[in-house]
């Protein structure tokens, strides 16, 4: 964790403060770590500023509303035959991404560990995953468009302002959830191919998709506690 | 561990975490299935919300093993987003009440959940 390491170059970093105080200082590299990891951090940094100021307008606009907010309990409910279950859906779809999240980090360590066909599969299951979470969030866009009314302008349950940062919020992720699928399938198939055995055989892209993808599974959980459970 | 080795670690760590979001994952959807409300409710909410977000960040995304200098560079700059909804709920209510004092109380306003 934070006790003393040593580079591959055999150089020694000390741990702690006194670490972070070498670390910026020695007008050398001050992440040691490779190079496209530290960029896909920095990336998620300026996407958790987007992501924040999405959910912080939708705090102002639901605290400045003077008609009430429409209940997420029961705008979100769905039935099977017999009485709406609050929120099911929503729970089904928080349970997917964290089943691909558990897959991710299971591809990231089998990466490490150059079994390329496992981590080929594991990161097509987590793709799948993902998938399935845009075909549910593209069903409850149509329940909402079409059987409810809900439009970024109006709805009728109440204020005019939850059409806008739902479709603006849940569309953004959804959006991220998409490019993670695409960047999943992408870099997959490199590994499956061989591409990374030609270049070394370094496996670290793996870990750098998982951060993204578990990007896009943390966003979730602060949408799910904040837009639908609150 | 040198991070020029890449993050390798047992499986089983991975294994409990995997576990134990899906856990904490219930929970947060037993707040609304329970129908708790009020301050029970928010709190629970926060709660499980950051021991998820602490799970995947620092276990997930390996930040837990990572140097201090990385660590500090990309977990203290969020901090700023808590000025950010201080500031953005005293304009919210700053509205809220300038609506009221022009337009009115609405029919609903009995109903509202926040004031």
């Amino acid at each position: 964790m934070s006790e003393a390491a040593m580079t591959s170059t055999g150089e020694v970093l000390q741990g702690g403060l006194k670490g972070v105080v070498e670390d910026f200082s020695t007008d050398k590299q001050t992440f040691h770590v490779p190079w496209g990891k530290a960029m896909m951090w920095i990336f998620l940094l300026s996407d958790t500023f987007i992501f924040s100021c999405f959910l912080i307008s939708y705090m102002t606009v639901r605290m400045s509303a003077t008609d009430p907010w429409p209940i997420p309990s029961e705008v979100f409910a769905l039935s099977f035959g017999g009485d709406p279950i609050p929120l099911v859906l929503i729970a089904i779809m928080t349970f997917i991404l964290i089943t691909s999240s558990g897959t991710m980090a299971l591809a990231v360590n089998m990466g490490y560990r150059k079994k390329r066909k496992l981590t080929f599969w594991l990161m097509i299951a987590t793709a799948a995953l993902g998938a399935s979470f845009v075909g549910m969030q593209a069903f409850e866009w149509t329940k909402l468009i079409v059987d409810e009314g809900v439009r970024p302008w109006s709805n009728p349950m109440g204020a005019a302002q939850f059409g806008s940062t739902f479709f603006m919020i849940t569309g953004f992720h959804g959006l991220h959830v998409s490019a993670g699928v695409i960047y999943l399938l992408v870099i997959g198939f490199r590994v499956k191919n061989g591409f990374y055995e030609r270049r070394g055989g370094n496996y670290e892209i793996v870990e750098i998709v998982g951060l993204y993808w578990h990007f896009v599974d943390l966003v979730w959980v602060f949408i799910f506690a904040f837009f639908y459970l609150w | 561990m040198a991070s020029s080795e890449g993050q390798q670690h047992p499986l089983s760590i991975y294994f409990w975490i995997w576990g134990l979001l899906f856990v904490v994952s219930s929970f947060s959807y037993m707040v609304d299935y329970l129908n708790f409300q009020g301050t029970i409710r928010w709190t629970l909410i926060i709660v499980f919300m950051f021991v998820k977000a602490g799970f995947i960040v620092g276990i997930f995304m390996h930040m837990g093993w990572e140097r201090l200098a990385l660590r500090a560079a990309i977990l203290l700059p969020p901090i700023a987003i808590l000025v950010f909804i201080a500031l953005m709920s005293i304009e919210a209510d700053h509205t809220f009440l300038t609506r009221i004092e022009f337009f009115g109380e609405s029919d609903f306003m009995a109903e509202s959940p926040h004031h």
